[in-house]
């Protein structure tokens, strides 16, 4: 294949690929203060495995991680994300109302923590479905890939 | 204590138990229907308790995330769409039951499981539209459903089914794109996305042309997902292809959720003043509404497919729906919203024995099914019950829908219109007649050649559809016998309510 012997593309990826990553994971993280959030954050780290894909191919990314990764990927994101919702129904708050459970613990800030606990699930959701799509239209169009 | 929290549980329950579903089913694909039975089940459960709830001690708001409404996004269940929510999760029910085995025919094998899963996150996209109280929420959750809707459609992987899964999906976004800007009007109009300030701040912005604007998106997007007749034209072919418990399902539930979206913005959002004074449009959609039922009905007329005959027929009998709309009185939305419980009851059994005969024959071409009745006497029944009920023949719930649209007409004055109604009827007698005649009067292939009685099909004897099939059916079928004798329960305590609250009163 012709885009696995180009040099260029393949160490540029290479070095590319953990900057984009932890970028991601920035964005998702820094969701509960400012802009950014689970959404983005898991487009940026989908970004990743997009490029992983152009430059080494469907077959040796596929190799590290496949679809029933990424599915278990995308429960466990909603889970995490219904699982932070209920707790707060234990707390005696509504479905999402993170104070509740702030103010029965009394820790301060520990809201922050909940939303990036929430945000990480999106992400992870988001990352799993974009690039299972990703895997989906590569596998259809050239078998090559 | 967790009662309080029904609401929420209605949306996010099912999701998870989509997730469930996927997780369970890739383990093993038996997991997936009991798994999407029991969570159905617990909906309708849900449902019934909320809806008493309601009854007891009016509307129920749940703001989630603890925010209060003009911050958060709100669940509200009223008397109105408590109703909505019962007569879709009945139907919901009923689809979960009759899928196993129809999925087992129709549905390639590794298709499964994301078919359950799609089917759940419709039904918990339709339940989030009638519950939430936010136009946006509205708004995201149509998006929910209608993609589900897209994919399930062409669940039967036929060639015929990818292009009305496509057309669907061109319509539908153009719907929800009017949806979305209208939407996206009223918020520049008002700031505001909650309904219910909505409907308290929008009477000083009346006059603006943005409002004028946001309310013709509206009804023109709605219009297109309910399929009010001239903007049909995806609901045939959609109807008509799809497989047969997702023909059920959309064709009851997803349909009276966009009647019920419509009629919630307009009377909720926009309330009946800015209808009958600022923007008189009440008029126009009586006109539409009438030419719906014979167009509907004169279309049905002409089919030789049994489900496309039904698809048709539905576009008649939206109209009826929208007839409440356009004679806008106590007695004409009472018997409207009665005819989205009836409708729903009758046009999920009729499309349910569509299905069942499609299971048996392999085939729903009437010119195919002479004499079908012999062979599956009991689906045929049901059929013929549930379309005396579409015809309107008294004891049945199409009946007395139809008495109260018709006595609504009589109040408001549209003596004229009063006959359309009547005019409908007879040409609801004339298709459903078409497959009774078939099915009871027609004689199999073969005799025509000169066997006696006995030859050809009825060799085989009688090959009813599996049980679990038939038993949803059969319920269905008796109800609207049952909903039309006991019309007057439901009259005082839940749809009398329910339309006093649309038209702004306690």
């Amino acid at each position: 294949m012709p885009v696995r012997e180009n040099v260029v593309i393949r160490t540029v990826s290479r070095l590319a690929v953990p900057f984009i990553q932890v970028f991601a994971l920035y964005v998702i993280v820094h969701g509960a203060s400012g802009a950014g959030g689970g959404f983005q954050g898991g487009v940026v780290f989908a970004a990743s495995f997009v490029l992983m894909v152009i430059a080494f191919g469907l077959g040796s990314v596929r190799k590290r991680i496949d679809n029933r990764g990424f599915m278990i990927c995308s429960v466990l994101g909603i889970f995490a994300y219904a699982g932070i919702g209920f707790l707060c129904l234990l707390f005696a708050g509504n479905y999402l109302e993170y104070g509740a459970i702030e103010a029965a613990l009394g820790i301060p800030h520990l809201h922050g923590l909940l939303i990036d606990v929430v945000e990480a699930g999106i992400g992870i959701n988001v990352m799993a479905v974009m690039t299972s799509i990703i895997y989906d239209i590569a596998e259809q169009r050239g078998k090559s890939l | 204590m967790m009662l309080v929290h029904l609401p929420v549980f209605l949306v996010t329950i099912p999701i998870v138990a989509s997730l469930l579903i996927l997780a369970a089913g890739w383990h093993d694909r038996r997991f997936c229907h009991p798994i999407a039975l029991a969570t159905v089940l617990f909906q309708f459960g849900a449902a019934v308790v909320l809806l008493f709830g309601v009854m007891r001690g009016g509307p129920i708001h749940y703001h989630v995330g603890g925010w209060a409404p003009p911050l958060g996004i709100e669940l509200v269940i009223d008397s109105f769409n408590g109703f909505i929510l019962i007569v879709i999760l009945l139907l919901s029910a009923a689809a979960v039951v009759y899928a196993k085995r129809s999925v087992e025919k129709e549905i390639p094998a590794d298709k499964t499981v994301s078919f359950y899963v799609l089917f759940q996150l419709l039904i918990t996209g339709l339940v989030g539209m009638t519950i939430t109280g936010d136009i946006f929420n509205l708004y995201v959750f149509l998006e929910i459903s209608s993609i589900s809707a897209y994919t399930l459609i062409s669940a039967a992987r036929r060639p015929h089914s990818y292009v009305a899964s496509f057309n669907y999906l061109v319509l539908g976004s153009i719907a929800a794109g009017f949806i979305l800007l209208g939407i996206g009007n009223l918020y520049v109009a008002t700031g505001s996305l909650n309904m219910r300030e909505l409907a308290v701040m929008l009477p000083a912005s009346y006059e603006l042309a943005t409002v004028h604007s946001a309310f013709l998106f509206l009804m023109i997007g709605f219009s297109i997902k309910a399929a009010v007749f001239p903007l049909h034209l995806w609901l045939p072919d959609a109807y008509a292809e799809s497989p047969s418990v997702v023909t059920v399902l959309i064709s009851t539930v997803m349909a009276k959720v966009s009647v019920y979206a419509l009629f919630r913005i307009l009377f909720t959002v926009f309330t009946t003043a800015y209808i009958l004074d600022s923007f008189p449009v009440t008029g126009i959609v009586l006109f539409i509404a009438a030419v719906a039922i014979i167009a509907g009905a004169v279309l049905a007329i002409g089919q030789d497919d049994l489900k496309r005959l039904l698809a048709y027929s539905s576009v008649s009998q939206i109209g009826y729906i929208m007839f409440a709309l356009g004679v806008a009185n106590q007695i004409a939305l009472e018997g409207g919203l009665l005819h989205i419980l009836g409708h729903a009851v009758m046009k999920g059994c009729l499309f349910m024995v569509a299905g069942l005969i499609i299971y048996r024959m392999g085939t729903s071409r009437l010119s195919e099914l002479k004499g079908v009745a012999k062979t599956m006497p009991v689906s045929c029944a049901a059929f013929a019950l549930a379309g005396a009920s579409m015809i309107g023949i008294p004891p049945t719930i199409g009946f007395m829908s139809k008495y109260y649209l018709v006595l609504g007409a009589f109040e408001a004055g549209h003596y004229l219109y009063a006959a359309v109604l009547l005019v409908g009827s007879l040409l609801a007698a004339v298709y459903i007649w078409k497959f009774i005649e078939v099915a009871y009067f027609g004689h199999p292939h073969g005799e025509e050649h000169g066997h006696a009685a006995g030859g050809g099909r009825n060799d085989r004897g009688k090959r009813e559809a599996p049980l679990s099939m038939l038993a949803p059916v059969v319920t269905l079928a008796l109800l609207c016998l049952i909903l039309g004798m006991g019309v007057e329960v439901l009259m005082e305590n839940v749809i009398g309510p329910a339309v006093t609250l649309l038209l702004g009163g306690a």
